[in-house]
């Protein structure tokens, strides 16, 4: 037994709360008493009980009226009536404005440690089922989407508008930049958060695979199919679905999606009954769709009927304002789950994260910091933490000298400073070297 | 813990061997000595006509009221179908943490449910109850370890899946 049940027991027959306390208590429950309703309510407000027994006839203020008050002190109490044979028809009034069952005097002491098995079985599953909305709600919070650069509140903003919808929603960026995080930021501000959210990984799947996986299959429907299995598409059944790099499906799977988004019904692999699922489908790639329909690989029927709002992610080189954010964001994450004093990033390393173009967008500076603090000495992230020596070139946005400049120290440093190794990389001579280290001013320190 | 001396007392017609086994049953359980005497009391003051039962709350009080100056715990024994006016009946009951007991075993036996009487049963059920209910005297709540005689059991049924000892937790509790 989790937490102590407590228990009001109200009877006007001393006798019979007597009996009542007396079994209850040996059950180690939290047991109270009162004679008349008025007492009861008094008693109730000061202790919220998880049950209470009431009987219906008690002088004063009878069982039904006290059962009613009880229900707006506290709608989740759970209220069994206690009654003689005649007055079952009162009872069963009760029952439907709201009590949890009622139990004919003299009970069988069977019937009334179901009864109260039953209540308190209902007691949990209520607290547990509050806790796990707590977590659903603390899990799939939009905590991971940061950024403070016009283009993420942009996306935010779109977030929070389509949310509230039912409509599709494709949603396009480079590999990366966090399209699943968007997507399940939209389920959890929508009004099925409570529902399921189920991911499809469509380009990890095989045409005959991703079928079985979407539609589900019947026994025997295959080599293999040894039971039953419900497809992603029942599992979302309230909820949404997730298809991702939905533009690596084939011409076949086209035709067959199409067709369960329009109807939202379908059949398991190797079975001939329907199943319908309320399902909304958030779809994601990193392929330009409308591109893909004039060149005929994907169906245009399809792309007008997923493409109802897109969002677009922009990739990391174009948002680098929010690099310090997102940076000591990780720092903060990753330091939390190894169990580290949370440490802090040396000014020139993040300057040099600021120069970085991340082609593998906030998924590579993600595993960056995640290396730094792993490999770092825990005081401090500094230069050398970083994987930073491939690839260093500036933003596109930035002039032709910079490029140079940074491309230039790049290769220095990769060559540790060697003027001849470094020329012979970059297909220039010493004195062309030396100058533009002397125009760009490099310093080996630097 | 010295659980000194228990004390049984048997209302109505008991065989001696049927008590000596049960006393045996308790002192082995609680570690203590447990004494066996003879009551008298008129038991229709407790019969209920309306339920063709007998009270059993009224019976505890009745117990509880006996001086037995000797004894920790008393437990009186019957055969009579008791009731408790909220229940329809029971095989026993105890004062939580208090003195005193008792326990029948009137709806233990076979014969009541329509099959044949069996002695090894009867005694086994019995001592099952009898040291369910002292338990409870000794403070003791219902366990929810199956095997464990303070487990709740409201069938026959569920008296003979338990076994006739204490559970390590229960034990524990009690120190013995």
């Amino acid at each position: 037994m989790g937490k102590k049940i407590s228990i009001l027991i109200v009877d006007d027959e001393e006798s019979v709360r007597d009996s009542l306390y007396s079994w209850f208590i040996e059950d180690g429950y939290h047991v109270e008493c009162a004679e008349n309703a008025k007492k009861a309510l008094t008693i109730f407000e000061s202790g919220q009980f998880d049950i209470v027994l009431a009987d219906i006839k008690m002088p004063g203020m009878d069982g039904l009226e006290m059962f009613r008050r009880i229900k707006a002190l506290n709608q989740a109490s759970i209220v069994i009536i206690m009654t003689a044979f005649a007055t079952v028809d009162t009872a069963v009034k009760a029952l439907k404005d709201g009590a949890f069952d009622y139990i004919t005097k003299p009970f069988d002491p069977d019937d009334l440690t179901h009864l109260i098995r039953n209540a308190t079985k209902q007691i949990s599953l209520t607290d547990e089922n509050e806790i796990l909305k707590q977590k659903v709600v603390s899990l799939e919070c939009v905590e991971d989407l940061i950024g403070n650069s016009e283009a993420m509140k942009n996306v935010l903003r779109e977030v929070e508008s389509v949310a509230q919808t039912n409509s599709s929603v494709i949603i396009t960026g480079e590999s990366g930049t966090g399209k699943e995080l968007v997507a399940r930021a939209i389920h959890a501000n929508s009004p099925r958060k409570f529902f399921p959210f189920v991911s499809v990984h469509c380009g990890a799947l095989t045409e005959s695979l991703l079928e079985s996986e979407l539609f589900g299959h019947e026994k025997g429907a295959f080599t293999g199919a040894m039971y039953n299995r419900k497809g992603r598409f029942e599992m979302a059944d309230s909820g949404s679905i997730f298809l991702d790099e939905i533009a690596t499906i084939s011409n076949k799977m086209q035709v067959e999606l199409l067709r369960v988004l329009e109807t939202k019904t379908f059949i398991r692999v190797g079975g001939n009954k329907e199943i319908s699922s309320d399902f909304r489908v958030i779809c994601a790639t990193n392929k330009d769709l409308r591109n893909m329909v004039d060149k005929g690989t994907f169906r245009e029927d399809l792309f007008y009927r997923l493409n109802v709002v897109n969002i677009h992610i922009p990739p990391l080189r174009e948002r680098m304002a929010d690099i310090p954010l997102l940076v000591n964001y990780f720092i903060s994450k990753y330091c939390t789950s190894m169990n580290k004093q949370p440490i802090a990033i040396d000014p020139s390393a993040m300057k040099r994260l600021q120069d970085f173009n991340f082609p593998g967008n906030i998924r590579e500076l993600e595993n960056m910091i995640e290396r730094a603090i792993v490999v770092g000495d825990g005081k401090k992230i500094s230069l050398r933490d970083l994987p930073l020596e491939k690839n260093i070139v500036p933003n596109a946005a930035e002039s032709l000298d910079d490029f140079e400049r940074a491309f230039i120290l790049q290769i220095l440093t990769k060559y540790s400073w060697n003027i001849s190794r470094t020329a012979k990389a970059l297909k220039v001579d010493r004195v062309t070297l030396y100058n533009k280290i002397r125009k760009y001013d490099l310093k080996q320190a630097d | 813990m010295n659980l000194q001396n228990i004390t049984l007392i048997s209302f109505g017609y008991f065989e001696k061997d049927f008590l000596e086994k049960t006393a045996e049953a308790v002192r082995l359980e609680f570690v203590c000595s447990a004494n066996i005497r003879e009551g008298h009391i008129d038991l229709s003051d407790f019969y209920d006509p309306g339920r063709r039962q007998y009270n059993g709350d009224k019976l505890l009080r009745q117990i509880d009221a006996m001086a037995f100056p000797d004894s920790v715990k008393v437990i009186g024994l019957f055969n009579i179908d008791l009731f408790i006016p909220i229940l329809t009946f029971i095989y026993g009951q105890a004062f939580l943490g208090g003195r005193s007991g008792i326990a029948s075993h009137y709806r233990l036996s076979n014969e009541p449910y329509g099959m044949v009487m069996d002695k090894k049963i009867l005694l086994d059920r019995f001592r099952k109850e009898v040291i369910h209910e002292l338990g409870h005297a000794f403070g003791l709540i219902h366990c929810y370890q199956p095997t464990c005689v303070m487990r709740s059991s409201t069938y026959v049924e569920d008296i003979d899946q338990k076994e006739q000892h204490l559970c390590l937790t229960c034990r524990t509790q009690l120190g013995v």
